[in-house]
């Protein structure tokens, strides 16, 4: 089976955010970058996928230098090849899925792995509008995969419950937590992937729909109270939320 | 410039979230000269399509039939793809649940519209929509405009309220949808983990259990203040992954993210990823032994102590209550 996986740095989950001067996106300073943890299930899940039926994992990420270390992250794991789609920046959502189609058209995937969502910008929409793009089926937020043949079977987490889809291939999927346990790079497959030549391809350039205006921190919460301690404290607790917050 | 909201059904009826979509989508038509539309797809539709004149809706678009019972990104994306056309619409609105999550992208691409998603503010400032939407796990929120039209636009459920409208008698119309070739992926059927149960998404209180409840047989505790509070019951990541509850019941990063008017935090810590998703709620009460833990820098109310000990005192005193 000849995979894709569709690969994105972001900014670790336990970093400080703190806004960049311009007031339109991150300060990079003293952040550490990792390889989004939903690809993480991606790519674990591609893996798993070719060691079942054959076949390689091509892994691509859309960026600047940085999408270089997702793409070795990747490769370290034991992806086969990597895509660097080069783009400096300007994109918005819709143009980075164009894009992403469009180095992916014509090379004969015949599934196409990504993320449920990318936790920088928090969107979840890449995947879909992927599949949209070339045409294919796709589910989304998938906790578990049986690929039998051209045929799969997802589950799709939703409020409440699961939904089961069946699609042939060639489809893509958005991984969600549950999917699989991602493995752990290798020191052999940390040094084979150094020497792994990345592919580099342009970026489609699209002009953006949807501008960034400004990047703001959220209003900051009153400082709270401690009500008491233990037992005690509850029906100060009770009555406050009931006269003061007015939520009882 | 004319709306379109479609206002998402489950079993029948219609959801929450929807009717949250429609309100934003009334105001914003308002303001964009337009009118309001609203479709309806899946089991219920006609039977419903009435009730919706309490909202101010001129025209409501009906689809029904096997096809649509299930979801199903293709024959969903052509159903609102025909509403639009038979409205005139230049902006589709619907809420970010799960289901708005996967057809909004698709829609936008579809349609190569300006696609603002999970949104918790909504402005029009002249000829242009402006929204605001959590970035970062929240830690952020950043502002974008749309300058073109069509648009695509999700709301982050329990962000925006429902208000009925000045009532108008909607116009209802059945769309006939030609699907011939288009469906690409199958729904099998819906499975339900926990029937009956509150969803967090849905819920306007949550009661989540970490940690410092010990063991998971106290989680007992937890749902019996859930019960009285009639409540939705949460989960901490460390709970999930140590096999007491079910990932359905995460808050978090990596679970779901929620925006409930009231949220008890019982045993836990207040760790940045659990943080993230429930730091947009109105009314934050912490339970737990350490007085430094990080949540009590987040919460409203706070009670240092045991959370097995306080639990069956503070659901004696919700139920006095009445």
């Amino acid at each position: 089976m000849n995979i894709a996986v569709l690969v994105k740095l972001v900014p670790d989950t336990e970093a400080t955010i703190k806004i960049d001067a311009d007031r339109r996106k991150i300060a990079a300073g003293e952040i550490n970058f990792v390889l989004n943890p939903y690809d993480e299930y991606a790519v674990e899940e591609g893996l798993r996928q070719k060691e079942k039926s054959g076949g390689q994992v091509t892994v691509i990420s859309l960026g600047g230098d940085e999408a270089v270390k997702a793409l070795r992250n990747a490769l370290a794991m034991g992806a086969d090849e990597a895509i660097h789609v080069k783009n400096s920046g300007g994109l918005d959502m819709l143009g980075v899925a164009k894009t992403l189609a469009d180095v992916v058209r014509g090379r004969g995937f015949d599934l196409i792995l990504a993320g449920k969502q990318a936790v920088d910008d928090d969107c979840g929409a890449v995947g879909a509008m992927v599949a949209e793009f070339l045409d294919i089926p796709h589910v989304s937020i998938v906790t578990s995969l049986d690929v039998q043949g051209d045929k799969l079977t997802a589950t799709r987490e939703i409020e409440g419950g699961f939904e089961i889809f069946e699609a042939g291939l060639p489809a893509l999927i958005t991984a969600q937590k549950g999917l699989n346990e991602p493995r752990y790079a290798s020191l052999k497959g940390i040094m084979a992937s150094k020497k792994k030549v990345i592919e580099e391809v342009e970026a489609t350039i699209t002009a953006p729909k949807v501008e960034v205006i400004t990047l703001t921190y959220p209003p900051q919460r009153p400082p709270g109270k401690i009500v008491g301690q233990g037992v005690e404290a509850v029906p100060e607790l009770v009555r406050l939320l009931k006269e003061e917050a007015k939520v009882l | 410039m004319n709306v379109l909201t479609y206002i998402e059904s489950r079993g029948g009826k219609i959801r929450g979230a929807g009717l949250e979509a429609l309100t934003v989508a009334r105001d914003l038509a308002g303001k964009l000269g337009g009118t309001l539309n609203a479709l309806l797809i899946g089991e219920g539709s006609v039977t419903n399509a009435a009730s919706l004149g309490n909202y101010g809706v001129a025209k409501v678009f009906v689809v029904e039939g096997g096809d649509f019972n299930g979801y199903s990104p293709e024959a969903y994306r052509e159903a609102v793809i025909s509403a639009m056309k038979a409205s005139d619409a230049g902006v589709v609105v619907m809420s970010s649940t799960s289901l708005g999550k996967d057809l909004a992208p698709v829609l936008a691409a579809r349609l190569d519209a300006a696609f603002l998603p999970d949104c918790t503010g909504l402005e029009v400032e002249g000829e242009k929509l402006v929204v605001r939407r959590p970035v970062y796990a929240g830690r952020c929120l950043i502002t974008l405009s749309a300058t073109s039209f069509p648009a695509v636009i999700s709301l982050r459920p329990k962000a925006f309220l429902v208000a009925p409208g000045v009532e108008t008698s909607p116009v209802v119309t059945t769309l006939n949808i030609d699907l011939s070739g288009k469906v690409k992926s199958r729904f099998v059927e819906y499975k339900t983990e926990s029937a009956g149960k509150l969803d967090v998404t849905e819920a306007d209180v949550i009661v989540t259990g970490g940690r410092g409840l010990k063991d998971p047989a106290n989680f007992v505790l937890v749902e019996e203040l859930a019960a009285v509070l009639g409540a939705a019951v949460g989960a901490s990541r460390a709970v999930v992954d140590a096999g007491w509850r079910s990932h359905g019941e995460q808050i978090g990063q990596t679970g779901k993210v929620v925006n409930p008017t009231l949220y008890f935090a019982v045993g836990i810590s207040g760790a940045i990823q659990h943080v993230a998703g429930m730091r947009s709620s109105k009314v934050i009460v912490a339970i737990n032994k350490d007085k430094e833990a990080p949540i009590f820098k987040l919460a409203d109310y706070g009670i240092v102590g045991d959370a097995i000990e306080i639990l069956p005192e503070l659901t004696r005193a919700v139920k006095a209550l009445g």
